[in-house]
């Protein structure tokens, strides 16, 4: 067994930064490290930073967006369209999209995809809400289904497709084809097929 | 440990942040499991979809490890399946069947069935008939075959119309009329000799001949649940049938 280099205390803090994405337990020696070299100008504001986080973040009981009120930011913004709905598959996706800023609309966060492998059922998802919120008159009047390019995710697109289906509602997806930057030497097959499909007039 | 072997890709779970463990079918030696070094970066992803056909390089110091795998891909269909509901629920529903199965157990005529199917899932006319066939040879291979050469009762190949749900076998109109009630229909393009393709009421009829005889055998004797993605796929391939008779 490997000897303890510091007290508990530094050692529960290495152990717990490790378990950040990204983080390593070497990565994780590094940055508690400098943490405590700078304590007053890192450690203590991020300590009380975090648990500001913890104290006041919660999930938006509308969207599944994560937010420090409910409902979110998003969901109560009046300036934003409200005849559509974006569906992601994770928040991560919601900030992107932000970043993107190519639509000022309101989101349905799933928290995930179908994934049998995983035992992820429907159930296991933010779809039931999805479909409530739609059924009890939301305003919207198309849905954006914005999950990744996978069988997964895919499936679900299906899944709620057939959920939704008899609502008075417009269901879209994201089109599939040639990212910006990308090589047509380099795609698959199956990537330059549904680009080709979807080709537009210049 | 090292061999070679072509293969189906079924699912990637992920593995820390950039492996994942791939499930595949191999030709000679079934459902397989194995680490994918890389599989999330953006190369591998494409590639690591269900429904795509790979060449794999398995190596492992013992054969009792998980190993690693190394994956060249040799036909990318998974784009192609996520286009047609029936594709994409097509594929989840024969991965969770072929899940069902022993790992390291070799089914080489699954694997052939998959790949047959696989190209043809987009088709509404043969993918139900073809998935159905598939559901058969799953229950053959489970130790639960269905006999539906012929009549359980009189031994004919003839007007072969029910299927016994005690049994497994095939029952004739004549034999099985009393209790037609009790039994359960045997689609026309499912009996013996039978080259007649199946239309909406009759891959109904297979659906639920299939689907009782999985539930009853496979699935509620462990305790789980018939996978969502067989209902998906069951009212995707009917309805695809109706638009397109």
């Amino acid at each position: 067994m490997a000897k303890s280099v510091a007290g508990p205390e530094i050692e529960k803090l290495i152990q717990l930064l490790a378990r950040v994405p990204g983080l390593g337990p070497r990565s994780a020696r590094r940055a508690a490290l400098h943490l405590i070299k700078k304590k007053e100008q890192v450690l203590a504001p991020l300590a009380e930073a975090l648990a500001a986080a913890r104290d006041s973040v919660t999930v938006c009981t509308t969207c599944g967006n994560v937010d420090t009120r409910d409902p979110c930011t998003i969901c109560t913004d009046p300036r934003r369209d409200h005849g559509t709905i974006i569906v992601v598959e994770d928040v991560s996706d919601l900030w992107a999209l932000e970043r993107a800023a190519a639509m000022n609309c309101r989101y349905h966060v799933l928290g995930g995809t179908l994934s049998p492998l995983d035992g992820i059922g429907p159930d296991d998802l933010n779809i039931k809400p999805l479909v409530e919120r739609i059924s009890a008159g939301d305003g919207a009047k198309e849905i954006i289904i914005a999950v990744n390019a996978t069988v997964e995710g895919q499936t679900t697109a299906h899944y709620i497709t057939d959920q939704l289906d008899g609502l008075d509602v417009t269901i879209t997806r994201l089109a599939h084809g040639v990212p910006v930057g990308g090589e047509l030497d380099y795609l698959d097959e199956g990537t330059l097929t549904a680009a080709l499909r979807s080709r537009t007039t210049l | 440990m090292e061999w070679q072997d072509e293969g189906i890709v079924l699912g990637a779970r992920r593995h820390g942040e950039s492996s994942v463990i791939a499930e595949i079918m191999t030709k000679a030696r079934g459902r397989h499991l194995g680490l994918v070094r890389g599989g999330r970066s953006r190369r591998m992803q494409p590639v690591l979809q269900p429904g795509n056909s790979v060449l794999v390089t398995w190596r492992a110091r013992l054969d009792q490890h998980l190993g690693t795998y190394q994956v060249e891909p040799t036909t990318l269909r998974a784009a192609a399946l996520m286009e047609s509901a029936t594709a994409v629920y097509g594929v989840q529903a024969m991965a969770a069947l072929l899940r069902l199965l022993p790992e390291r157990d070799p089914h080489p005529h699954l694997y052939e069935a998959l790949g047959i199917i696989l190209e043809n899932l987009q088709d509404p006319a043969s993918a139900g008939e073809l998935f159905v066939r598939f559901e058969l040879a799953m229950l053959e291979d489970l130790g639960f075959g269905l006999d539906l050469t012929r009549c359980a009762a009189t031994g004919t190949q003839e007007e072969l119309q029910f299927v016994s749900p005690k049994s497994g076998r095939a029952v004739s109109r004549e034999a099985g009329l009393p209790w037609a009630d009790k039994m359960l229909s045997l689609p026309e393009f499912l009996a013996n000799g039978s080259r007649k393709s199946a239309d909406g009421e009759s891959l109904s009829a297979a659906f639920d001949l299939t689907g009782y005889f999985l539930r009853r055998h496979v699935y509620e004797p462990r305790g789980i649940e018939v996978p969502d993605a067989r209902s998906g796929f069951v009212n995707a391939a009917l309805k695809a049938l109706a638009a397109n008779p």
